[in-house]
Formats: C-alpha cells, structure tokens, sequence
C-alpha cells in the first residue's frame, strides 16, 4: 500500500511537471490536469482498502545526511492517512474537472491547472510522508502554490495584495513550526514521524514540550487561519473560486489540524498549550462568525465560515477528541468544496461576488440552489446532514472532556454554542439573499431574460458528486466507532472497535444545538421577511461595521508590524549609508592621506596594492628571519 | 588526479596567452572555450574523486617553491572544496560563455576575456591551494582582475566615477583584510613552523594555546570575515555588486563570497579549533544581525529611486548571516549546512545577477522604478524565471536555498559543547524573523516587477501623491513598500545617486519594450535554474560528499 501513496504522490507532480511543459496548449494541458489526479484518487482508494484498519506501514529511503541525524524520504500509510488522502484527491478531482468549463476563457489556465496539480502532490506528501522534513517540504510548496494561485489574476491589486499576504502570515507560523520540527528531531535523535511519536510516548524522552507545541501550534494556527494568524483567508478570495474551494476551504487549512492530529501524542504533553488553543479556537470560531454574518461579498462569507468551522476542529482537538476533529475536518471538507463550487457557478452567472446582486435565483439556478442548500444545512448542522453529526461529535467531546481538558472543555462548548447561532444566521441570511426575494434587476423593472442553461453540465455533475457525500457522510457516526477504526490511534496503531471513540450525537448538546440553530436562523428570517431587500445583518447592530471590517484587525496589524518594519528598513538605509559607511570612508581618507606620502611619485592603486603585498612580503621575510635566528 | 589539479590552473593561463596570440575578434570565443574546457576538466574530477574517502585530501600534489619562506606548490581537493570547484568552473563557464555577446571585438574586449580567465586561475587556486602561502597567493590574484572589471567596465553616474570609487572601495577593504590574514598565517606559521594546510589539519590546533589561536582566529578571521562578508564589515559590497558587469557580479557573488566561507572552514576552524570556538557565538550573532539588516535594507531599496542589484547585493548580506551562524554553531550539521548554503547560494544569486544583467542590457538601467511593472505580461519566461528565482532566494522547500538554512538551524538548535545554548536559540529566533522578512522583501521585489498590469516607469507625478493609484488600497505588506516609498525624502544618497540619471530619462515614457528570453540566456541560465532544482530535491547531491569531509574536519569528533 506504501507503493500505491507514493503513486498518488508522484501522480499529480508527474502531471504539473508536464502541464508546466506543455505551454500554452489547451488540451494539453487539460488532460493531464485532470487525469493523473484522477488516477491518484483511485490511488488513494487502493491504499485505504489495502490498509484497511491495519495499523502503520512505512517505506522509506535515505534523502540526506544531517550531521548525525539524517532525513529520509518514504511514505509512512496510517489509517488518519489514508482518509485525508481521499479527501484530497476528491476534491482535487472535483475541482480540476470543474475548473476545465469554468476557467475554459482564462487565457493561463495551464499554468494555473499546473499549480493545482503541484499542489494536490504536496499536499498528498504532506499527508503520507513518513518523515517531519519532508513534510515541511509539502507544507511549503503547497504554499507557495497557495501564493501563485491566489494571485492568478495579477492585474488586479487585491490578488497582489493577498498573495503576499496569504505568503507572509503563513510563513510567520511556519517559521516557528520548522523550529519545532528541528526540537523534536534533535531530541528525539531522529525526524522520521514513527521515531518522533515513539519518543513523545517514552517518558522523559522529550524535553521543553510546553516550547515544542507552542512552536508546531504557530504553524497549524497559520496554515489553519486561526486566530491571531487568520485575516490572511479572507483576503485570499481574490484568487479564482475553485481554488477557494480545493485549497483555502477544503485541503490545504485542514493542514494544520491534520499536523496536529498527527502529532498528537506531543500535544497530549502540553496541557497548557492545548488549553491556549480552547481559548484561540473559541475567539476564531465566534469571531469569524460574527464577522461571516456581516460580509457582503460571498466569497467572504465563505472564508469567514471557513475559519469559523476550522476554528470547531481546533477546538475538539484542544478538549482530547481528536476523532470528532477529524470526522468534521472531512465533512466540512465535502460540504465547503461544496458550496464554494455551487457559489462559483452562481458568481459567474449573475458577474458579481455581491450579495446584494443576488436574489430570488432559486428557480433559475436549479441546481445550484438545491446542492447548496444541502451544503449550508450541513454548514449549519441541521439533521441528517454531514455537519450535524460532526458538529455534534465536537460538542459531544468537549461536553465530555474531563480532567485535563475540563476548562478547554466548557470554554469550546460555550463558544461552539454560540457559534451555532451566528452560524445559522449567517447561512440563513446567505441562503435568503440569494435565492429568495426579488432579483435585483427585476426589482428595477428590468426583467432579465430566462437563463436556459444554468451552468455547463460538468460542473453540475460536480455539485450533485459533492452534495452526496455533505449529506450522507454524518452516518458513520451512527455505527458505533467505526470512523475511529478507520484513522487508528494516536500513534498509528490498531484501534478495536470496542475501545474506539464513539461519535453518535449525545442528547443534551444536540437539542441545545437544534434550538441555537433554530434561534439563528428563525432571527435572521424573521428580519428578512419584514424586508426582503434590506440586510438582515443588521441584527448586529452597532458590531456590523466593525464585523463587516474584520474587527479591524488589519489596521491594527498594518500599525504594529508593518509601520514598524518600514522604519526600521529606512534606519537600516540610513545606518548603512551614514554611519556604518562613513567610518570606512573615514578610513579611506585616512589611507589616502598616508597613502599620498608613499605613492607621490605614484599613480593608482594597483601601486597602492602593490606596495602593500610588498610590505606583507617584507613582514613575512622578517619573521622568518626571526625564527631563524 | 593531481594532473588534472595543475590543467584547471594552466588552461586557464595558456588561454590568456592564446588571447594574445590570436586576433582580438576572437577573444570572446577563445574565453568561451577555455572556460568550456575547464569545466569539463573539472567535471572529470567526478568520476575520479573516491567517494568512500571524501573526508581525505585527494591528488595531492607537493612541488617546492621557494623552501626558505616554506612556500610549496601544494594542491588537493576533498569534500569541502569539491563543491565549491565545481561551482566555481561551472559559473566561470557560464560567465565566459555569456561573455561573448557583449564583449567588443578590440584590444578592450582582449583584456575584458583576459581578466574572466585570470579571475578563473585566482578562484580556482583558492580552493586547490593545500599551503597557507600559495592560498594567500590565489586569494589576492583575485583580487586585481576583479578591481579592473568593476572599474573600467562598471557603471555608475559620472561616466563610471562611481564604479570607480566602487573598486576602491573594493579593493581598500579586502587588502585590510588580506593583510590581517597574511599576519594571521604568519601566526600560525611561527609557532608551527609549517604552511602545510594538511599537515596542519592532522593535528588541529598544533598544540597552540587557546590564546595564540585566537589571535591568529582573529586575524585570519577577519579577513575572511570582510570577504565573506560579515556585517558591518560589509559596505564594500552594495556598492561593488552594483557597479560591476553583469560577469563581474555574478562571480563576485557566486564564488568570491565563497571564498571567505571557505577559509572560515578550512583553516579557521580546521585549523584554529580552540581560537574559533573562542569566537564563535560572536560569528553567529554578526551573522544573525547580517540576516535581518540585508533583509531590512534590500526592504528600503524597494522604496522609490531602489536599484535591483543593489538589492540582490544586500540579500547577499542576508544569506551569508546565515552561512555565519552555521559556523558559529560549530558542529558538522551547522558547517554542512553553511557549505550547503555557500554552494546555494552562488547558484540562486549567480543566477538573480544574471537576471538583473538582462534587464540592464535591455532597459538600459536596474532601478526598480523604471523597469516598469507586468513582466508575467511583457516577458512570460523571464517574469517566471524572476519568479523562481527569488522563491529558491527565500529559501522555499524543494529548492537549493531551503537545505542550507535548515542544517544551519539544526545546528543552532544545539550548538557544539561549550557555547552558550541560550545564545545560540536567541539568535535562532533572530534569524526566525529574518526568514520572514527575507520572504517580505522577495515577494515585494516580484509584485514590484512581475505583477501589476504592464507598464513603464512610473512617471513623478503619480508617485509622489500616492504611489501606483491601483495600490493605495492594497494593505498590509503591500503599502510597506508604497509607504516607505512616500515617506522617504532622505533617500540614501548613493542609492539614489545611481538611479535619478538613469531613472529620469524614462519617466513618462511608454511600457519599454522588453524581449524575452533569448537562446543565449537560455543557455546560460537553464544549468544554473537545473541545478538549483536538483539540489533543492536531493541535497545529498552536495551533503553526500561535503559531509564526510566536515567529519573529517572535526578529526572524527563530532
């Protein structure tokens, strides 16, 4: 089975490396976008079936030597593995053959196929590599392409500004998570993940792990877009929206809770950081919720939702239920690619990201309407739906969570409480604004006319082959235990079925959660049925400009760190030229003066050189003259 | 093998004679050829290079020279210097083959061919020389050929005045330097009474006293700290990098830098042990300091009137702090991975120089305000080329620039016995935040140049109210370089000197055209862009033969 992961990770590289070398050639570039990808799904398939829920299995062979240490590249197939890799690779699918109608008019769709293709590869290395440098390495080429992809459209300046942006914060926790890296690798004597989780179970093994987590927490809180390392997602949106769906909804923020889960027998040695991450996940989650519900442009909505439920999985992870942070991290994978994907057709048809532009499209877009209503019940986490059982078995693991995780616990559940009703607030919101009341232009008295074809059939195939899995997946939870099989235990061992953790919805929290849900939504239409053109969000009241700004967190950054950055780089040009040059040109003038008596016959300054070689030469003689004598 | 020492040294001589010999239309093709061959000569070394013994000095070769001041004509290689050889061959090539569009067909272009061959000789001497003596001697052949590109071919306003003042300058600091190596050789030589770089290695520090050694450490140290170079020991080289041709800033980035790297390893720490462990933490925090004032600096030179070369010369600053601290670590993954970053480097900013070069030869200057915006649009090879380059600069994973920084870090993480761990992980956390600002200012420099819609220079008036009108709305990091940009009237006064002449003929123009990638360049740059990618995927490509030899060094210790 490691053979088949190292297929699903060489797949899509082998099909960026030759989209990349294919040029401009559309249909070139078209298969093998989409066809190695696809290929790497089955791969993926083929390696959950032959794994099954056997345990760990890792392939490797050296990369390099380091000093004692050495780094070695393989595939290391646990059961957690195995189910992100499906994960990825279907919405990878998804999203490459949805974007071969829906960017078939941009003029670099071959560099940009390429990039996700190169991206779904890093990202599979991140997910099966068996050794902590290599999957540094993934971690950063899937953000680089991260960076080129959010800024596809260069010419605009928001896709300037957010690529760099999306870079830069990222890079801030990568920073400290390559310095956590490093700690466990020197300590544990190697960096190979087995080694790593072997020594964080041993006692004693490991020092300083408070430190260690704290630094490998900055990199999942930058990949994850959590709190204070967040307000780079929303600004991401400037890129095309499939990407919003494959690598800033669905894979690529799930990163950093997957490096969490994988590392969580560290974790598990920090109390102190998980409980820091009960209070981050609970500020992200109603914070970004707050702010989803004031947003205008859809897309925002979306990121915003995004960090809000990645905010649920931290949360489950910092109260001990790693299983229900795993079950909602794919869940919300399906049902966020979703959405993304369903508003992707709507933006192109109605042209614009503005929710204000929208209204009444619920017979017109058909199709979109009905998947995205199945994605935003599971958003909201109404029954049946995926999200309801997930959502439940994070509520269910903090209502739970005892001992150390007591005060994480009631910190998660308070906050994911309230974050169900901002949830369905804004989910309602979004739902009535765009397919219910009058369309705007209508209103105008300006019918438009009837749109035959809502969008091209493959990108509704796409929608209805995601919205099965954001409906029905919640009923594993229903079979006791079986989605904790599946991943394995915290060091990839064997889990039974009668010790695994079960996921059915627990009574109290799910009522509790019905009726916030209901609360939420019953708000925001009551609201809106008073005045179908106006916004709902101004329930917020006096929060809304601050929410619809993002609390003002830019600004806030923009003072702190970038107006500092800047004066320093101008004491830095200043220092350099002023001070730090002058005593050398100081000096130079001094040689000059010196130098003018001894080369007053002279010109130049090879003579100059000259002399002093000659002078070197003389010092040398009479030393060795000395030790002669 | 030692045959094959002695022809890298000689090819290179006899074609200067050739040079003279032949007509002076061919002086470019003969320099190509004779860089050409030695390349070849030196890509033989590979197959006869015994890998099982990396750490050992191979094709040694021991001719006396002048016996009373104990200068012997002594070369070998092992791991340590095979890498950097190589770099130095392959980028020598490169340089001479890319040398011949611009080099006239006259008695100027001759020298110009004459000069790139001799600079060959120097760089090559350097890594060969087994004797402290004959190191020294190849250490300043370099340096006149290199004075004389920068001050007859640079430019600069005042019809070259200030690539002239620039080779001064050049070459003022590394005779300082030079001479406190020379003292520091002679040092060592008095109390070991041999320049036999090998026979010295046998038995690091020769008994000396902790102090003696680091004295001598001091002296040798800070020569090779000024060629290196260290901060502050490091104002020579902006005004170098930007003045120089396109040829001369390349080698002076890719292997002249090198250089010092290469004494620190060999015979500071090689051979002065006990002295360089003295220094050690003092290495690493200049070189830390290094990392975020290059970062800091190439940042201004984003604010208007920034030069691209300046810019590239000041990264160099950056990315040898990191090279510093490796050192400073002390340990065989930090040297590693300072060797790894050394080679690295020379690739990444070898190539960043040659970009550069391009635009110059194009736009006729390397103000970053002129060169206009868009050039994914304009010139998509060369936009993504720009691209790549500054990503394997920022040291992203998967490329060369990543493998170096990561050893240096391992290294610091858990420096050799003795040194001050806290220290060291403060200065881990300061070059933490240069690796941020590194990635600031190269993404800045890529938006600067790449990005935008196609278009000129920007004229004044849309600059001085408010930058590119598209951009005021931009946040975050973007208006860190618009903002610096306004709020600057002190721009520093040789940056600017050396742009407002250039930049001031092209404001208000239209979108100068820009040519992509010509065959040449292609030629030139594709091996430097491969092999960038190659180490960036399989570093054991260098570590593999650098590592043994760092093993060695430490006598097997550590």
């Amino acid at each position: 089975m490691n053979t088949f992961a190292l297929i699903a990770i060489a797949l899509p590289a082998l099909g960026a490396v030759s989209t990349f070398a294919g040029g401009r050639d559309r249909r070139h570039a078209r298969f093998w976008s989409t066809a190695p990808t696809l290929l790497a799904f089955l791969a993926t398939l083929a390696v959950s079936v032959a794994h099954g829920t056997g345990g760990t299995s890792v392939q490797a062979t050296r990369l390099a030597p380091a000093g004692g240490l050495e780094i070695w590249l393989g595939t290391r197939v646990t059961g957690l593995a195995a189910v992100i890799g499906i994960l990825v690779t279907f919405v990878a699918s998804c999203v490459q053959v949805y974007s071969l109608t829906y960017m078939k008019d941009d003029r670099r769709y071959a560099t940009y196929a390429g990039l996700i293709s190169l991206f779904t590869s890093a990202m599979l290395l991140v997910v099966f590599s068996a050794d902590l440098i290599v999957l540094l390495v993934g971690w950063e080429i899937m953000g680089v392409c991260s960076y080129f992809l959010i800024g596809h459209y260069w010419e605009k300046p928001e896709a300037r500004s957010g690529s760099i942006k999306a870079f830069l914060v990222t890079k801030t926790g990568d920073v400290p998570f390559l310095f956590g890296i490093i700690a466990l690798g020197v300590q544990a004597g190697s960096f190979r993940i087995s080694d790593v989780l072997f020594a964080a179970t041993t006692p004693g093994d490991l020092h300083h792990t408070t430190l260690i987590a704290a630094l490998l927490l900055c990199g999942a809180l930058g990949k994850s877009a959590q709190f204070p390392l967040h307000s780079w997602l929303p600004d991401a949106m400037a890129g095309p929206t499939p990407i919003s769906a494959l690598i800033h909804a669905a894979t690529m923020v799930a990163a950093g809770v997957y490096v969490i889960a994988l590392l969580y027998p560290v974790f598990l040695l920090a109390p102190g950081v998980l409980t820091t991450l009960a209070v981050i996940a609970a500020i992200t989650m109603t914070g970004a919720a707050l702010a989803a519900l004031a947003q205008t442009d859809i897309k925002k909505i979306l990121a915003y939702s995004t960090v809000s439920q990645l905010a649920y999985m931290m949360g489950a992870l910092a109260v001990g239920g790693r299983t229900a942070a795993i079950f909602h991290l794919v869940n919300h994978g399906a049902f966020k690619a979703l959405l993304f994907l369903a508003a992707g057709v709507v933006i192109h048809r109605v042209g614009s990201n503005e929710l204000s532009d929208f209204g009444g499209l619920r017979h017109r877009m058909p199709v979109a309407f009905g998947t995205m209503t199945v994605g935003l019940c599971a958003l909201v986490g109404l029954p049946p739906f995926s999200g309801f059982f997930s959502k439940e078995s994070v509520l269910g693991a903090a209502w739970q969570a005892n001992g150390q995780f007591a005060a994480a616990g009631w910190i998660v559940l308070i906050a994911g409480i309230v974050t169900v009703v901002l949830t369905a607030a804004y989910s309602m919101r979004m739902w009535l604004k765009m397919f219910y009341g009058p369309f705007p232009e209508e209103s105008s008295g300006d019918p438009s006319p009837a749109w035959p074809v809502e969008a091209p059939q493959s990108e509704l195939v796409i929608l209805t082959l995601l919205a099965i899995p954001s409906a029905l997946l919640g009923f594993l939870a229903l079979s006791r235990g079986t989605f904790d099989t599946w991943i394995g235990g915290y060091e990839g061992q064997v889990v039974s079925s009668l010790a695994a953790v079960d996921l059915n919805p627990i009574l109290a929290t799910s009522l509790i959660a019905l009726a916030a849900a209901l609360l939420g939504g019953g708000l925001v239409w009551l609201v809106w049925r008073r005045d179908p053109a106006g916004d709902p969000a101004t329930i917020l009241g006096p929060l809304r400009v601050p929410a619809l700004r993002g609390f003002y967190f830019d600004e806030a950054q923009d003072f702190l760190l970038v107006r500092s950055t800047k004066a320093l780089a101008g004491l830095v040009a200043f220092l350099d030229t002023e001070v730090i040059d002058a005593y050398v040109r100081g000096a130079g003038a001094g040689t000059r003066t010196v130098g003018g008596l001894v080369r007053r016959s002279q010109t130049g300054n090879v003579q100059l050189y000259l002399t002093v070689l000659l002078t070197g030469v003389i010092v040398i003689a009479c030393v060795f003259a000395g030790q002669v004598g | 093998m030692s045959t094959l020492l002695v022809l890298l040294l000689l090819l290179p001589a006899a074609g200067i004679a050739a040079l003279y010999l032949a007509p002076a239309e061919l002086a470019a093709r003969i320099g190509a050829a004779v860089g050409a061959a030695v390349l070849v000569l030196s890509l033989v070394l590979l197959p006869l290079f015994d890998y099982g013994h990396a750490g050992r000095m191979q094709g040694q070769l021991k001719l006396s020279w002048v016996p009373t001041i104990g200068l012997d004509f002594q070369l070998g290689i092992d791991g340590i210097s095979l890498p950097l050889l190589l770099l130095t061959t392959l980028l020598a090539a490169i340089c001479l083959f890319y040398a011949q569009r611009t080099t006239t067909a006259d008695d100027k272009g001759r020298t110009f061919t004459a000069l790139l061959l001799l600079l060959t000789i120097g760089m090559v001497g350097t890594f060969l020389a087994e004797n402290l003596l004959l190191f020294f001697i190849f250490f300043e052949i370099v340096l006149i050929p290199m004075w004389a590109l920068i001050h007859e071919w640079g430019s600069g306003k005042d019809n070259g005045a200030d690539a002239r003042r620039a080779a001064n300058k050049f070459i003022l600091y590394t005779l300082l330097g030079s001479a406190l190596m020379l003292l520091g050789f002679i040092v060592i030589y008095s109390h070991a009474h041999t320049f036999d770089m090998v026979t010295l290695a046998q038995r690091p520090g020769f008994g000396l006293t902790t102090g003696v050694q680091a004295t001598a450490f001091l002296l040798v140290g800070l020569g090779f700290a000024i060629k290196t170079p260290m901060w502050p020991l490091h104002t020579w080289l902006p005004d170098a990098h930007t003045a120089a041709p396109t040829t001369g800033s390349v080698l002076l980035a890719g292997v002249l830098l090198k250089m010092g790297t290469y004494g620190f390893i060999r015979i500071g720490i090689g051979l002065l042990p006990l002295g360089a462990h003295r220094f050690a933490l003092a290495l690493a925090a200049f070189g830390v300091v290094g990392i975020v004032y290059g970062a800091l600096a190439c940042i201004a030179q984003l604010r208007r009137g920034g030069d691209l070369k300046r810019l590239i010369a000041y990264s160099s600053v950056g990315h040898m702090g990191f090279v510093l601290l490796g050192l400073g670590s002390m340990t065989r993954v930090g040297i590693d991975g300072a060797l790894f970053a050394s080679v690295a480097h020379g690739l990444i900013t070898g190539l960043l120089f040659f970009l550069a070069g391009g635009v110059k030869e194009r736009l006729g200057t390397t103000d970053l305000y002129a060169i206009g915006r868009g050039l994914y649009g304009r010139a998509r090879r060369y936009g993504v080329l720009v691209a790549f380059a500054a990503m394997a600069s920022l040291g992203l994973p998967g490329l060369a620039g990543f493998w170096g920084e990561l050893y240096v870090l391992i290294g610091a993480y858990k420096p050799a016995p003795g040194l001050n761990v806290l220290g060291f992980h403060i200065l881990m956390g300061v070059a933490g935040l240069g690796m941020v600002l590194t990635a600031a200012y190269l993404l800045m420099l890529v938006r600067r140049i790449c990005m935008a819609p196609p278009q000129g220079a920007d004229g004044p008036s849309e600059s001085s109210e408010s930058g590119d009108a598209d951009e005021v709305s931009e946040t975050d990091q973007e208006n860190e370089a618009d903002e610096v940009r306004e709020s600057s009237p002190s721009v520093p006064s040789s940056a600017a000197s050396g742009s407002t002449t250039t930049g001031s003929a092209a404001i208000g123009s239209p979108i100068p055209a820009f040519a992509d990638l010509t065959p040449r360049e292609l030629i030139s740059w594709l091996p430097l862009g491969a092999l960038i990618l190659a180490a960036g995927l399989w570093p054991a490509i260098i570590l593999a033969v650098a590592d043994p030899a760092v093993h060695a060094l430490f006598g097997g210790v550590r």
